[in-house]
């Protein structure tokens, strides 16, 4: 079988490493990677423990599928309690660093305490040692690889490090793999930095056993047909990426603009996709050079950019005129449509500027948007911001914060707490786009009802990536339905929960599942495990998982009145578009939800669902 | 009357060489159909997936029969936006 049957536990107060069997039990009830791994850490940690003490671990976690021959398996999880959010944290990356940690020989690895200085985890297949990284503190993710690549002298170890948001306490720093892919939500990067781990370098030559290898491989070639024979997978996102969205979103209206003051963005089509491959006025170049892959995709989604050399925000600089990741929709959204800003080669620096400093994306633009609301309204002056003009569309502005942000500068500082936080400060609590501290991302559910429901109850604050029934809602993946409308969202939400928690247990993309449904993914887990895998199972596993996290929350404080939406969704009506008139129906999803669920009307688990659940 | 034409992704070939940012304005004649404009331009169907009139969601079986009206949006991408071959 895949499992190495191997866990690593590092302890950064004694400096320790140390090998110890894999619970095979646990593996064959939450599968791995988001569910194993959240099964030690909820064994482990107390629920109310403070993410930022040495009581928290964090744990790097692989599935059985991750580097393995199976399609899109270079995911890897990151699980720990949320820096953002208090809550349990589950922030998936895909890139390489996973499957190299796999080939090392190690199915997880397990941080705990805090070290005195700091240091880097470096490991060469089942030889791992904690070093000396007082030289690379301060430095940037780009920086610390290229340091750990020397240091090495080995141009082929993999890399996960945290920039300098990591260190400085920005509350929603990212561990960032690979320079460009990112465990990028809820602060697990600022967990991270608080035990004073900077990186992980990696090198792994070992190989991954399957049990099965004829089946496995069946199961894997039908797998890639079906990715290739499909026009999303196929055609849609190798050519678009993920922007082909941008478009979509904003004719159907529901494109939160302006922190979500309204629902379209008159400068969508200057920031999608189709924008990126047009030739720019200034040099006649586009902005995108060319796709690329992770670990064994064949979907090859990434974006690789190169911006205009005398853009004003990299002139004179560079180290930002080649060719680097470039946007995906999530970002050109959060640090376009939400700050108003339509300037594709802003966004293009700021997106480069959240890897380099290990930033997420997502709560930095909506953060920035929440902040130049309150500076239209006067509640924030240039006598907070430092003289910095923060008003909507002000693409200058957005840069500058970006940097200070990323270097817990100046305001910058301030916008490193998060919109949660930076609201409360300045008194419009209300103006924070955000469920259980963390923003929610690029669809309002003014304009796509599930979503709402979607962002209320995700387990890790809000977050587009536990349930995407936009694929539904929008796309007709699997079957369409009408995005204007609450109802059967409840079930639609609850299925493409559960469905979603197993793909990420498998150490698979979640974006196979515009082509593979887990009747497609079983058999690959069968030819990878030993043991009976079927459609059935691994949906069960997947409720078990969010049953799991919804416990530790509940644990560490949460109740049904943490699974709400901002009141601005709530109340304040959508003004143009299709959704025009409307507000998210939240109140009319959430008891059938949680009758769905079997929780009680308090949204508790109850006994006979934890007993169901062998929880 | 006139109307919004936007085809996105790969269907931006089927626009005329004025349009801008995937968008144009044109003419079309009172009863036109979804199916008439997209005649109109040389835009085969077979490679019309997600529909979208004033941001509403026109299926695939309407598009014949879909009339439009003065100063509608008609927006039309590809099956690389959901959709099957």
């Amino acid at each position: 079988m895949s499992w190495t049957q191997k866990v690593l536990r590092v302890n950064l107060t004694n400096g320790t490493c140390q090998s110890e069997p894999l619970n095979m039990e646990w593996a064959k009830k939450y599968l791995g990677s988001r569910g194993l791994a959240t099964k030690y850490y909820t064994e482990e940690c107390d629920p109310k423990v403070d993410p930022l003490s040495a009581d928290n671990k964090l744990i790097f976690a692989t599935g059985p599928l991750t580097g393995t021959a199976a399609p899109t398996s270079g995911r890897w999880t990151v699980i720990t309690k949320g820096a953002l959010t208090n809550a349990i944290a589950c922030s998936n990356s895909g890139g390489f660093f996973g499957a190299e940690l796999k080939n090392a020989g190690w199915d997880m690895v397990i941080f705990e305490g805090k070290s005195a200085s700091p240091v880097y985890l470096d490991i060469t297949n089942d030889q791992a040692e904690l070093k000396d990284a007082s030289a690379m503190w301060g430095k940037s993710v780009w920086d610390t690889e290229d340091m750990l690549r020397a240091a090495r002298g080995d141009n082929d170890i993999r890399c996960a490090s945290i920039g300098q948001a990591g260190e400085n306490g920005n509350l929603y720093a990212a561990i960032v793999n690979d320079k460009d892919r990112a465990a990028g939500r809820s602060g697990v990067g600022t967990v991270m930095g608080s035990k004073n781990l900077k990186a992980v370098a990696c090198r792994g030559t070992q190989g991954i056993q399957v049990s099965d290898p004829m089946k496995f491989m069946q199961a894997t070639g039908a797998c890639n047909q079906i990715l290739a024979d499909n026009p999303v997978t196929g055609e849609g996102l190798p050519t678009y990426g993920t922007q082909v969205l941008m478009n979509v979103i904003n004719e159907t209206g529901a494109l939160p603009t302006r922190n979500g003051t309204e629902v379209q963005f008159e400068g969508a089509a200057d920031i999608g996709g189709e924008a990126m491959t047009t030739p720019r006025e200034s040099d006649g170049k586009a902005n995108l050079v060319s796709n690329a892959a992770c670990f064994g995709c064949p979907i090859s989604c990434q974006r690789r950019s190169q911006m205009d050399p005398n853009h004003f925000s990299v002139a004179g600089e560079p180290k930002y005129h080649g060719v680097e990741g470039g946007l995906e929709y999530e970002n050109a959204w959060s640090l376009g449509a939400a700050t108003g800003v339509n300037d594709l080669e802003a966004l293009t620096y700021c997106n480069y500027i959240c890897n380099e400093y290990g930033m997420d994306p997502i709560t930095l633009g909506t953060t920035i948007g929440a902040a130049m609301e309150m500076f239209q309204i006067g509640a924030i002056t240039t006598e907070n911001t430092g003289g910095i003009q923060l008003e909507f569309g002000n693409a200058e502005a957005l840069c500058k914060i970006c940097d200070m942000t990323g270097l817990g500068e100046g305001f910058g500082k301030e916008i490193g707490l998060g919109s949660k936080r930076l609201c409360e400060k300045y008194g419009h609590p209300e103006l924070s786009m955000s469920v259980k501290g963390q923003e929610f991302p690029a669809y309002d559910p003014r304009g796509i009802q599930g979503m709402g429901l979607t962002y209320a109850t995700s387990n890790r604050g809000a977050c587009h990536l536990r349930s995407y029934t936009v694929a539904s809602e929008v796309l007709g993946i699997p079957e369409k339905t009408d995005p204007l409308t609450p109802d059967g969202k409840a079930g639609l939400v609850k299925a493409f929960q559960d469905a979603t928690a197993a793909f990420d247990a498998a150490g698979i993309c979640i974006f196979t599942s515009f082509a593979l449904t887990l009747d497609d993914v079983a058999p690959m887990i069968d030819g990878d495990l030993e043991g009976d895998w079927s459609s059935e199972t691994l949906m069960e596993v997947g409720e078990r998982i969010w049953n799991l996290e919804r416990k530790f929350n509940m644990d560490a404080g949460f109740t049904a009145a943490d699974d709400t939406l901002p009141q601005r969704l709530l109340k304040d009506a959508a003004k143009t578009g299709p959704a025009e008139g409307k507000v998210s129906e939240l109140g009319k999803m959430l008891p059938e939800y949680y009758e769905l669920r079997g929780w009680t009307p308090d949204g508790v688990p109850s006994n006979e669902t934890l007993s169901r659940l062998d929880l | 009357m006139k109307v919004t034409l936007k085809l996105y992704a790969s269907l931006g070939q089927y626009l005329p060489d004025h349009a801008e940012k995937n968008e144009v304005e044109v003419e079309i004649e009172q009863e036109t159909s979804v199916e008439g404009v997209l005649a109109k331009h040389g835009v085969p169907p077979e490679h019309c997936h997600l529909v979208l009139i004033n941001g509403h969601y026109l299926a695939p079986s309407e598009s014949a029969v879909k009339t439009l009206k003065d100063g509608d949006a008609l927006a039309i991408w590809p099956p690389v936006a959901g959709g099957k071959k």
